[in-house]
């Protein structure tokens, strides 16, 4: 059996190919009605025409000297006359017996009193409109019944007929080449409204979630109105995503915070060895777990950022620069040198936040991987399309397998044990340069010791 | 140096307080923006920290207020929210610097310095011994006629001896106060720092003394 498929389709299609199937019935219906009513007129005229003539004969019969008289005058056969030259038949008779006329013409079935009695009978093989008007006449006190019939054939009949017909043939089509026009034109301005409300939605930037205005049909409100109350909820939900965030941020970091103080102040007054192996341990784990929850939700931020990406025009060198001066503090405790370098400006289209906390990632992990007193330099170059930000350190490099799944998410190098991380920082930087149709690439140095990670991204 | 801290949280405020008057300074708690306005209005501070998520409203709030009213006292703000969201707008607002929570206190020292040695210049805080003097904002020591710039570490590390001339310390808290916890590092690591430090003070009457067995001490005249 077959299932009933939903309909999807096209609306205007729909909508015209329903009015079209109106119109086609409406213009059967038309032309039946027309030609029907055509049809009995013409009868109707014919019938007329054959009781005048029919009465005409019969006031031309009169009773002369107890004879009967039929002078059938000749207007009684002219009124019939027509183009077609139709063939006239007629009879006369006197209580049944044949006086004139022809014999064998039947009689229609007589209606009663002095109204005309009409009939079709087929007479020498054509098809005969029949009427037949009676009198009762007094022939020497005698009563006497005349019967007056006269036959027309209906060709005259069939041809008005024909004319008729092709002109509401005619008349139908053009009903319906008129409504078929119509049904297009209305399809087209109702699929004209939903597209417009279309372009209205689709035209805006990913992160506009303000409710849509359109100016749309009353029918279509209902259907906007969904539509906004849709939007709100997602905006509600972005919104809240983001709150939670946020918040979920400021309760773990806090209790953190106050622990690894307190560890840390401790540490200071504690003298025996295995107490401060503990602290330090202690503190070691604090820095994991507060690592990984701010890596997590750095990421989880990142991430919805970049999925309602706004770009804005960025100048590169001043954001790299703002970066790497406020990394110097930590990269000093480690008296490592820190340098940037940029010949020239490079500006591409991105979200800062996001680009600054991937460069950010990357500058991290050099100075956590690199030893103490090493250098770590950051340099942007330009290209015809893109601008490239690399970051070289003289650290551990990175792993000789497996270092294509460091950007993956906890997906740590196999060298990387003893520090500190939570596998999230290369990917974050992944995920934002993927946002901003650049790359990633990590490599080692050629030749020496130490990381190369570079950064591009397409120019404006 | 006078610090006022602006942190709701009591207990990391205890923490933080506990930490700077170790080191020497002079800290006012704040609990809210009220109590910050109050006591900004009252006291010359040399560094304000700043939490951002305060009981009466945002930490931005009264930075803000603070720069319009003309005070430039510098400021570093704390924060315990995503950086994602946060960084433009602390520094936007005209905060120095920021750190996110949980901080390491060598970070949030070495932020202060760098903060304090861009705002204010001025040496103020110079600890002398005969012809050695030692400037810990500018992390400069003067040897004689000789003015030398140290390396962070080597600026730390002077800055535990000179904080307790006389005393002897303990090689691990050295380490502790040096190395960050996930750096694995043998005490024997301090010795390279104090081999240097050594180095810097030739000549003079000030020098570092190996106590065997115990650390290090700082012999002064």
């Amino acid at each position: 059996m077959k299932r009933r498929r939903a309909r999807p389709g096209s609306i205007r299609r729909r909508l015209t190919l329903q009015l079209l199937t109106g119109a086609a019935v409406m213009a059967v219906v038309l032309f039946l009605i027309v030609f029907s009513f055509a049809r009995q007129i013409g009868a109707e005229s014919q019938d007329r025409i054959l009781a005048a003539s029919a009465a005409a004969i019969l006031d031309a019969t009169t009773v002369q000297s107890g004879d009967l008289r039929v002078d059938i005058p000749y207007s009684a056969f002219t009124m019939l006359d027509n183009a077609v030259d139709d063939r006239v038949f007629y009879r006369i008779t006197q209580d049944g017996e044949g006086l004139t006329g022809y014999d064998d013409l039947p009689a229609a079935r007589r209606a009663d009193g002095d109204s005309a009695g009409f009939d079709t009978v087929t007479y020498r093989g054509e098809a005969l409109r029949l009427a037949t008007l009676s009198r009762l006449v007094s022939i020497d006190g005698t009563p006497a019944r005349i019967d007056v019939t006269v036959g027309q054939t209906r060709d005259a009949q069939a041809e008005m007929l024909a004319r008729i017909l092709r002109m509401t043939v005619l008349l139908g089509l053009g009903f319906f080449v008129a409504s078929a026009g119509l049904a297009v034109l209305a399809g087209q301005s109702t699929a004209a409204s939903l597209q417009r409300l279309a372009g209205s939605v689709s035209r805006r930037g990913p992160a506009d979630l303000r409710p849509v205005v359109a100016e749309v049909p009353r029918e279509m409100r209902s259907l906007v109105e969904s539509l906004n109350s849709l939007i709100a909820r997602l905006s509600g939900a972005l919104n809240r995503t983001e709150e939670f965030i946020a918040e979920a941020a400021h309760r773990v970091r806090t209790p953190l915070a106050t622990v690894r103080a307190h560890a840390e102040n401790t540490l200071r007054r504690v003298d025996k060895e295995e107490n401060r192996v503990a602290l330090r341990e202690m503190m070691r784990a604090i820095d994991e777990s507060s690592r990984a929850a701010g890596q997590l939700l750095d990421h989880a931020m990142v991430s919805l950022r970049a999925d309602q990406l706004e770009l804005t025009p960025l100048a590169l060198r001043p954001l790299v620069r703002d970066v790497v001066a406020r990394l110097r503090p930590v990269a000093d405790l480690k008296d490592m040198d820190l340098t940037f370098e940029a010949t020239h400006e490079a500006e591409i289209m991105g979200d800062a936040i996001l680009v600054q906390n991937a460069v950010r990632n990357i500058l991290d992990n050099a100075i956590k991987y690199a030893p103490s007193e090493t250098p770590i330099s950051v340099v942007l170059t330009v290209q015809t399309s893109s601008a490239t930000l690399t970051i070289r350190d003289l650290g551990r490099g990175f792993p000789l397998t497996g270092s294509d799944r460091l950007t993956r998410r906890f997906v740590r190098g196999e060298n990387a044990s003893d520090v500190v991380g939570s596998g999230l920082g290369l990917t974050i930087a992944e995920e934002v340069a993927r946002a901003h149709h650049g790359s990633l690439s990590i490599a080692n140095n050629e030749g020496g010791p130490g990381a190369c990670v570079q950064l591009s991204f397409p120019l404006r | 140096m006078r610090f006022l801290l602006v942190e709701d949280n009591a207990k990391l405020a205890a923490a933080v307080l506990d930490r700077l008057a170790l080191d020497g300074h002079v800290v006012d708690h704040a609990m809210d923006l009220a109590m910050a306005e109050d006591f900004a209005c009252v006291t010359e501070y040399d560094l304000i920290l700043l939490d951002i998520m305060l009981p009466d409203g945002d930490g931005r709030d009264f930075l803000n207020a603070q720069r319009a009213r003309g005070a430039d006292t510098p400021v570093i703000v704390l924060t315990a929210r995503s950086e994602v969201s946060d960084r433009v707008g602390a520094l936007d607002m005209g905060a120095d610097d920021y750190i996110p929570k949980p901080f390491d206190f060598a970070e949030l020292e070495a932020r202060c310095r760098a903060v304090l040695r861009r705002r204010t210049g001025a040496a103020t805080n110079v600890k002398r011994f005969g012809a050695v003097a030692f400037d810990a904002l500018a992390g400069t020591l003067t040897n004689g006629d000789t003015v030398i710039t140290l390396r962070n570490r080597e600026l730390r590390l002077l800055e535990v001896f000179f904080a307790a001339p006389g005393q002897i310390i303990p090689k691990p808290k050295l380490v502790d106060r040096l190395f960050s916890y996930d750096e694995d590092v043998s005490e024997n690591a301090i010795e390279v720092y104090v081999g240097r430090l050594r180095k810097h003070l030739e000549g003079s009457e000030v020098a570092i003394v190996t106590v065997r067995g115990l650390g290090y001490r700082l012999s002064v005249p």
